[in-house]
């Protein structure tokens, strides 16, 4: 019993620690984003358009190819499904409302928590074993001002825009699909997607996409800034940025649906 | 200088520094000596304030840094260049970018300005020509040279030094001990070097310091040192290991517990 009780203390404890260091991590990295440069100390604005192009624009291949690959299996499931009710004409909405709302944003974080948040941890991580991070410190510039915000920022930015790339890969997949196995034209698609979807369903994705890629770049950067134990520990440290990442996307998309679908 | 008083600090449980109390006079050179894990290196990153106390006072100019906010320091930490024991060059940059980045970084001049400084930072370590070197190009000894020139890029009053020749062959580190020389010539900085290198100590130091256990055992001039006879400072300067002390029980016990 004292040993379950020992074990729960410690893995509390833990998680609190855990939660009040992604907590400072956060409030510094939103001084420095959003107050400081009212302060006269700017952002960096070349190192955050260095990481939109890493972060964002390298990942445009990836996220639009399995985007494409995800329009057509739901597509394919969705025609598997609807033709017993005769209700095919139904697939295109079925995609495009899925992908905008839930698939978009969700696949393309994880994508993205996946190639970035991963990148994150082992720079950081690598930097912190170094004594890299030391060294900024030691001549008085901020870890958190050049290494954190850039990749903020840039994940701010460039998520909305994987997602509706995203958005529109899957659309598309769906199409090709429709086009080749329920006999309908691009036009036809087009506008049956068009009258399906309302800005709402967009709007609420890129909500999400934003949230989504401020949980990748905090859990990252704080995992990458705690590392401790050479290559061992960068390497935990990237496969818990995954991992966390994930969960925490997860946990974020069950709560965001829940209130888009109470608030209407 | 820097007057370090009455310093504890833990790691954890573990107490790493015990009631250390260390003058640093103005153009001194300082060596700080010690076996591994005395707590040398733990005192300097205190100087520097990369670590906390748990009590005890840091006075720079006669102003405890302890209690000074992270902007207040940063502003101190500006006229102190570090060498850390791996150089911590930053891979992602050039040799030129690692020495230039505080100067662009903290200070309005004008890049051009900033590129002649640069070149003087780096002739001055004697590594003229490879400004557009990657760290992952150079060897040990060139990558402590960068290192060092980037410590000097903001002309600092004192320059700290963690374990120069740590990783170096006797010839390197002799190049290394000659730059800590020249420079306590040329620019009567305040230097203070942690090393358990004693050929090198010997030859760059006004003053020594010998630590033990998170203790200042022995401190005063390198002759003074020399003829120290603490049985711990002896042991250390003659190089003599620690005896076996076999305690049965103790044994017993680590062979045999989960």
């Amino acid at each position: 019993m004292t040993g379950v009780l020992a074990f729960l203390g410690r893995n509390t404890l833990g998680f609190l620690r855990y939660v009040s260091g992604l907590y400072d991590l956060s409030a510094k990295a939103a001084y420095w984003a959003f107050v400081a440069p009212f302060k006269g100390r700017p952002v960096k604005w070349g190192n955050a358009i260095h990481q939109m192009v890493l972060a964002g624009v390298d990942s445009i291949p990836i996220v639009s190819t399995i985007s494409l690959f995800l329009g057509i299996v739901l597509g394919l499931q969705g025609a598997y499904q609807l033709a017993k009710f005769g209700a095919t004409y139904f697939v295109t909405a079925l995609v495009g409302v899925s992908m905008t709302r839930e698939l978009g944003p969700l696949m393309t974080a994880i994508i993205i928590a996946g190639r970035s948040g991963s990148a994150f941890a082992a720079e950081l991580g690598t930097m912190k074993v170094s004594e890299e991070i030391d060294a900024l410190e030691a001549m008085g510039l901020d870890s958190v001002r050049y290494l954190v915000v850039p990749k903020y920022l840039a994940m701010l930015v460039m998520m909305p825009c994987l997602t509706l790339i995203s958005d529109l890969s899957g659309i598309l997949g769906g199409t090709a699909f429709e086009m080749a196995q329920l006999d309908k034209t691009f036009a036809m698609c087009l506008s049956a997607t068009r009258d399906a979807l309302v800005m709402r369903d967009i709007t609420t994705g890129l909500i999400k996409s934003m949230v989504f890629g401020l949980i990748i770049t905090k859990i990252g950067c704080y995992e990458g800034f705690s590392v401790k134990g050479g290559a061992e520990g960068v390497g935990t440290a990237t496969t818990s940025s995954v991992v966390i990442s994930i969960f925490l996307i997860i946990l974020a998309d069950v709560i965001f649906t829940a209130i888009f679908y109470f608030t209407g | 200088m820097i007057r370090v008083e009455d310093l504890v600090t833990h790691y954890g449980e573990r107490r790493i520094l015990n009631h250390v109390n260390l003058d640093f006079p103005a153009g001194e050179t300082m060596v700080i000596l010690g076996g591994s894990g005395t707590g040398k290196s733990t005192l300097l990153r205190h100087i520097i304030r990369l670590e906390r106390p748990t009590s005890g006072k840091i006075l720079f100019k006669n102003q405890d840094i302890c209690p000074m906010s992270e902007e207040q320091f940063n502003q101190i930490r500006r006229k102190i260049g570090m060498l850390f024991q791996g150089a911590a060059l930053f891979n992602s940059m050039s040799i030129e970018e690692n020495v230039a980045l505080p100067l662009r970084e903290l200070t309005q001049l004008e890049d051009s300005t900033i590129r002649i400084m640069t070149r003087i930072k780096l002739d001055l370590v004697g590594l003229n020509g490879f400004e557009n070197y990657m760290p992952s190009q150079l060897s040990g000894g060139m990558k402590k040279r960068a290192g060092l020139a980037r410590a000097l890029a903001m002309d600092p009053e004192i320059l700290l030094f963690d374990e120069p020749s740590a990783g170096l062959d006797p010839i390197t580190a002799a190049g290394i001990d000659s730059l800590i020389l020249k420079l306590k010539l040329a620019f009567r900085m305040t230097i203070i070097v942690v090393t358990h290198e004693l050929a090198s100590a010997f030859m760059i130091a006004d003053r020594m310091t010998v630590m033990d256990r998170g203790e200042v055992i022995a401190t005063g001039t390198p002759e003074e040192i020399r003829h120290n006879q603490q049985p711990r400072v002896l042991q250390f300067m003659n190089r003599i290991p620690d005896g076996e002390q076999v305690d049965a029980q103790k044994y017993l016990r680590s062979l045999t517990e989960n």
